[in-house]
């Protein structure tokens, strides 16, 4: 009974951080609708920033002192990114913003790791509560009840901000109607900056307040991310006490799970997630969050056309160019090549649910990781030939998004993003710590191609043949009917649903269907590099995906290999520099603000600027 | 004539509020019926329950003499009834000839085929029905640059394009021009009387009803008041009441129930 009650407490403790994240990405997202990617590593920066602060100030007025200063601080250089890289593109298509995002991630862990080194830093002790008091007999660190009393004052102060004052009003009216607000004569910009201000102060709140316990280290950024993601979620988009219950409803399941049932701690989280959304599709005390359900920002999507004649013809000129790579180039640029093509239909089949459907999933590395999870099976227990295998591989990811989909497509926007994202890591746990099948963190080795196609050269024929096949086939899909009916699903599900189209079996079908093209581009990748490893699985390869697809152009039809080339290609240079995700990073944001319509998009804007191409509306 | 549509004591409460109250009619073939009432009478409420988008607290509605209260609106609309909508509906990333012909491969039960190119299937169709209502020039426009007016003919062009028996439309000139309203109004009675089609509709505009509706029914406060043709509609003193202003009407407590 001690050792249960000592437990909740240090539950409770540890659910105090959590809920300051957790609460100002809930903020930013309710006003500016702004998935805020970066948020874990405003968390980090507070982290790091009060380990410094605590270094030079003295005493008990030094420590706290320092939690709130680097609170302060981290919400500066929020504001700072806020202007810098949001203002630009807050009128570009929705969701756009979340690739700035992703692209500030990647800067701030580079200039992290240049001004504090990769060390992990252990937090120093708060003065005055570095004892420990004993309830029940059990040992409870005088820091956890210090944490477990400030998080309610956090709380109250926050829920009184929101509800009781001018500023409050001014939030909650931006959250319900931001034009309305608009059309009051509020600053919409200062408004949005403020806000910016407050949830990244809140996040660099959470990661000094603690240090104590936990340190600073350069994975908290993607590690606190799933757990606010998944608080975010469960409590309800925008909603305080919603942020409040699930922080604790999370924290407190961990230290159970880690004491009762350390091989699923992982998955616990993700499991709960799911059940709850499956009764409450839109979290506790959250509403109905429909992406761009305030009218769509920028232009409107053009009509397609098959491509004409001139344009095939290119298309098959530059296949036959890719078709002499192994006979001209290196043996390094037949990998990379082989490399590229496989992301670029990974990144088609994302393209096609996402720019088709109006599915954003934060999850498709699920499919991607599970094809070649599912060959990398097969070849190790049951010495499955290659063949087989790359047939193997898209009908098991298409099989898990079949399974995966049906619980998706209850929920929609945010919701269905937040629970894409939830099954990859689902997906992910499974495999890394259920290492006696997986291999774990080891991996699974030693899958290579069959003899016939052990050859790079050979191999990057089988490559190209499939993955340019399946990168026009799902072309051809977006011109079918099939096509055409989820874009109509995607435009207004209500006349589609009142001209006898169900659009959510349309859209099930079409998320299988883009698994298991990912599932081809999985099966792919395991025989390229003869092994797979959890990573393949991981958040950062989905967002990889994502981010591709954005920079590409979403509302294009080749946006997604365009992308995918391009990044992979930048990435590959990229990665021989030591602060390379500096450079990366800043990259990606000088894209999105140069190019908000995508590379595909912008390239067409400026072709038809030019007089190269014609917009046939242009001519009316 | 036959009854194409009976709607037997429907009733759809929200909370304490009764939308629409026991409501009873029938709509025969071939008749314009416009379903007029101030705002918050329950036109909309009662429209929704009629396309599937909202189930009936109590009441039965029948088509044909089957029963559809409870099914799904794909399903209705599968069973020969085409709607427009208030706001209007269309598929803007779609260019306008694209969003009939989307209609006609639903029709044909080709959403999932994967093989053939959408924008060539049943083209010739989607050219005549949009000959009918008069945008055939335009087929080829991008349906996001298109005015409003455009936009509601459209919307009938693809409420038209499954043949249907019946034809529901809630507000079909609402945010039109005068002149634009009586000239889709004239469309929709060509129509009815040339294609055999039945139609239901709302309607704010009395200029509007009067010209074109075979009959009509009044409904406040979820009930209808009265029934008849244009002329006894007109005539009525309980209806010029409730459109005159009897001056209690009008609750703001009870505005909310069309919402």
């Amino acid at each position: 009974m001690g050792l249960f009650f000592a437990q909740l407490l240090t539950g409770l403790a540890n659910a105090g951080a959590l809920f300051m994240v957790a609460s100002g990405l809930s903020l930013i997202f309710g006003v500016t609708r702004i998935v805020n990617f970066a948020h874990g590593s405003f968390y980090m920066l507070g982290a790091y920033v009060g380990y410094t602060l605590m270094q030079v100030l003295p005493g008990v007025v030094g420590f706290w002192g320092a939690v709130l200063l680097a609170g302060i601080i981290v919400g500066l250089i929020g504001v700072i990114v806020e202007i810098c890289v949001l203002r630009p593109v807050y009128s570009a298509p929705e969701l756009f913003q979340l690739v700035a995002t992703f692209g500030v991630i990647l800067v701030i862990q580079d200039l992290t790791l240049m001004i504090w080194g990769a060390e992990d830093l252990l937090g120093p002790r708060a003065p005055g509560l570095k004892g420990i008091v004993r309830i029940m007999d059990e040992p409870v660190p005088q820091y956890d009840l210090a944490l477990i009393a400030i998080t309610p004052f956090v709380a109250f102060a926050l829920w009184y901000l929101i509800t009781k004052t001018r500023v409050g009003i001014l939030v909650r009216a931006a959250t319900q109607d931001r034009e309305m607000v608009g059309a009051l004569g509020v600053n919409q910009s200062w408004l949005f900056t403020g806000v910016f201000f407050l949830g990244c102060a809140l996040a660099g709140l959470g990661g000094a307040v603690q240090l104590p316990k936990g340190g600073a280290d350069l994975l908290m950024d993607f590690n606190i991310l799933t757990s606010v993601f998944v608080v975010v979620v469960i409590g309800g988009m925008g909603s305080l006490p919603g942020a409040y219950l699930a922080a604790v409803i999370i924290s407190v399941l961990n230290v159970f799970g880690v004491s009762y049932m350390p091989k699923s701690t992982l998955v616990l989280m993700f499991l709960v997630m799911v059940v709850v959304l499956m009764f409450r599709p839109f979290g506790l005390f959250g509403r109905e969050e429909v992406a761009g359900e305030h009218g769509q920002v920028g232009e409107p999507e053009r009509p397609i056309k098959p491509a004409g004649l001139k344009i095939r013809l290119l298309v098959a000129a530059a296949l036959v160019l890719l078709g002499l790579i192994p006979v001209m180039g290196s043996n390094f640029a037949v990998v990379l090549v082989t490399d590229i093509l496989i992301f670029c239909l990974f990144a088609a089949s994302l393209q096609f649910m996402l720019g088709m459907g109006g599915l954003v999933s934060f999850g498709h590395a699920a499919f991607f990781g599970g094809g070649a999870y599912v060959a990398a099976l097969f070849v190790t227990y049951a010495h499955t030939p290659m063949e087989l295998a790359l047939i193997l591989a898209p009908l098991g990811a298409g099989l898990a998004a079949v399974l995966i989909g049906w619980v998706c497509l209850r929920s929609t926007g945010v919701y269905f993003a937040m629970l894409t994202l939830a099954f990859a890591q689902l997906l992910w746990s499974l495999v890394f710590q259920w290492g006696d099948i997986t291999g774990g963190d080891d991996g699974l080795v030693n899958i290579w191609p069959s003899a016939w196609a052990s050859s790079n050269m050979v191999f990057f024929y089988l490559t190209l043949v499939i993955c340019a096949g399946g990168i026009l086939l799902l072309r051809h899909a977006a011109h079918s009917p099939f096509g055409y009916a989820l874009r109509a699903a995607r435009d207004s599900s209500r006349q589609a649903e009142a001209m006898g189209i169900n659009t959510k079996r349309i859209q099930w079908v079409a998320f299988a269907f883009a698994g298991a093209m990912a599932g081809v581009a999985g099966g792919l990748f395991v025989f390229s590099k003869g092994s797979v490893f959890p990573n393949e699985l991981e958040i950062a390869r989905s967002f990889d995906a994502l981010i591709v697809v954005f920079l590409g152009g979403v509302k294009t039809l080749s946006g997604g290999w365009v992308g995918g080339a391009s990044f992979e290609a930048t990435k590959d240079y990229l990665t021989r520099f030591e602060y390379w995700r500096l450079a990366l990073g800043l990259l990606i944001i000088a894209v999105v603000i140069l190019a908000p319509e995508g590379i595909v998009g912008s390239l067409r804007k400026l072709g038809e600027r030019t007089g190269i191409l014609n917009n046939a509306e242009d001519k009316r | 004539m036959s009854a194409v549509l009976t709607v037997e004591h429907l009733s759809r409460s929200f909370g304490a509020i009764k939308a629409v109250d026991d409501v009873s009619f029938v709509l025969r073939q071939g008749e314009l019926l416009a379903l007029i009432g101030p705002n918050g009478a329950g036109k909309s409420t009662c429209f929704n329950m009629l396309m599937g988008q909202l189930k009936p607290t109590s009441g039965v509605v029948k088509l044909n003499g089957e029963k559809i209260t409870g099914l799904a609106p794909r399903q209705i609309w599968r069973k020969g009834v085409g709607r427009t909508f208030q706001i209007t509906a269309t598929y803007s990333s779609m260019t306008v000839i694209e969003n009939v012909q989307m209609a006609l491969i639903s029709y044909h039960r080709r959403i999932y085929s994967m093989l053939p190119y959408a924008h060539r299937m049943y083209w010739g169709r989607a050219l005549e029905l949009l000959d009918t209502v008069g945008m055939a020039d335009q087929a080829d426009r991008h349906c996001a640059v298109l005015a409003y007016g455009d936009l509601k003919r459209l919307e009938l062009a693809v409420a038209l394009a499954h043949d249907p028996k019946l034809l529901l439309m809630d507000e079909p000139t609402a945010g039109m021009a005068p002149r634009e309203r009586i000239a889709l109004m004239q469309l929709t009675a060509d129509i009815v009387r040339d294609q055999g089609v039945s139609c239901l509709f709302t309607e704010h505009d009395m200029d509007v009803v009067f010209a074109h509706a075979h009959r009509i029914m009044v409904l406040n406060r979820g009930q209808l008041i009265a029934g008849g043709s244009v002329d006894e509609i007109r005539n009525n003193p309980q209806v010029q009441e409730v459109y005159l202003g009897g001056g209690m009407l009008f609750n703001a407590a009870e505005e909310k129930a069309d919402a």
